[in-house]
């Protein structure tokens, strides 16, 4: 009897690791940048091209940056509940518009001068919330995608929230659910907000 | 006169062709950076196809971050610092080689720790058996046929 309960203990332990590394999502890799100065740029606005953004004028409020783009079939996914949450009005919510032009496989940029790759962007972009509708306080335009490399994007949607200090509070990689909505973003907001 | 005319659009031919093949020459003269470029993008995991290197993949953001990196490479960055820029962004992940710290201790030792407890395991495993051999003692009986077995030096043709 007690020659079989190490190797039965050492089985479950082993399907318990097992069971376990199964539940972990390969894509959800810590991020440096949370706990850290959310990193600057000055980008022009989708809806107001001549203006630039810069994320150092939402010191002293909370908010939240979404990375997007039209070709990005998950951002249709999370879509409706960004929608839903700028009904709410809770806090600012800014689009980073990621390479809407080249990050589309099916363009040929090699035929695209810049500024006729900055008129696609703006175009597409615009027809994209024009149609599924448009939950930003306003979105920016990343159209080489080097601030994207800046703030550690590798798989759009991507979801930052920051806080009055300017700091990184939170990353979400992948399509926001209303899982995540409430039970991750609204708790840090709750607290950051006191 | 003719002959000289051939010459001529020959040679012509032959010059447009070393001008057309002057396109590629940025990366030919640039071999230093190309070089580098590759030992680091070696070292790198592309965070869009997990395993495989920035060097191999021909994902779109390996291709952007090869740009950065071929970048800083031409703006005089030395490879720690490049290392330095994309841990920042990326985390420890992206390295193949990850640093020797808290967070990491299990993945450095993890292996070596469980070859230990193995070996250990194994060593009383045997040790245990070695003695339960030793405890048993032969009965009377096969005391004497082991004798037997000793003393007969051809058993099976003997016996018969």
């Amino acid at each position: 009897m007690n020659r079989f309960v190490w190797p039965l203990l050492g089985f479950v332990a082993l399907l318990v690791l097992l069971a376990l590394g199964l539940r972990l999502n390969p894509r959800d890799v810590p991020s440096p940048l949370v706990g850290k100065p959310a990193p600057s740029f000055s980008l022009p606005q989708l809806h107001a091209p001549e203006e630039n953004f810069s994320p150092s004028t939402m010191r002293g409020q909370v908010w939240l940056l979404n990375v997007w783009a039209s070709w990005c079939v998950s951002c249709r996914q999370e879509h409706p509940v960004l929608v839903e949450w700028a009904k709410k009005q809770t806090v600012p919510l800014i689009g980073l518009n990621y390479k809407e032009v080249r990050g589309d496989g099916n363009i040929d940029l090699a035929k695209l001068s810049s500024s006729s790759e900055r008129q696609q962007v703006i175009e597409r972009a615009g027809a994209w919330l024009a149609r599924h509708g448009n939950p930003y306080t306003l979105s920016v335009l990343d159209i080489d995608g080097r601030v994207g490399i800046d703030y550690g994007v590798y798989g759009v949607p991507e979801t930052y929230l920051i806080d009055r200090t300017g700091i990184i509070r939170l990353k979400h990689t992948g399509p926001l659910t209303a899982d995540v909505v409430t039970g991750k973003i609204l708790p840090l907001l709750a607290e950051l907000s006191k | 006169m003719r002959r000289l005319l051939v010459t001529m659009v020959l040679i012509l031919i032959g010059g447009w062709n070393i001008l057309l093949a002057g396109e590629a020459a940025p990366l030919a003269a640039d071999e230093l950076t190309e070089k580098r470029l590759v030992a680091i993008s070696s070292e790198l995991r592309c965070l869009v196809c997990q395993n495989e290197s920035l060097a191999g993949s021909q994902a779109d953001l390996a291709n952007d971050l090869r740009r950065e990196i071929r970048m800083l490479i031409k703006a005089g960055k030395s490879d720690s610092e490049i290392m330095a820029f994309m841990v920042d962004r990326y985390g420890d992940f992206v390295r193949y080689r990850p640093p020797l710290k808290g967070s990491t201790l299990l993945l450095w030792f993890g292996p070596g720790v469980l070859l230990v407890i193995g070996l250990v395991a194994l060593l009383r495993y045997l040790r245990r058996r070695d003695r339960r051999i030793g405890e048993q003692s032969l009965t009377a009986g096969e005391e004497r046929q082991a004798e037997a077995l000793l003393r007969d030096p051809n058993p099976r043709e003997g016996s018969s």
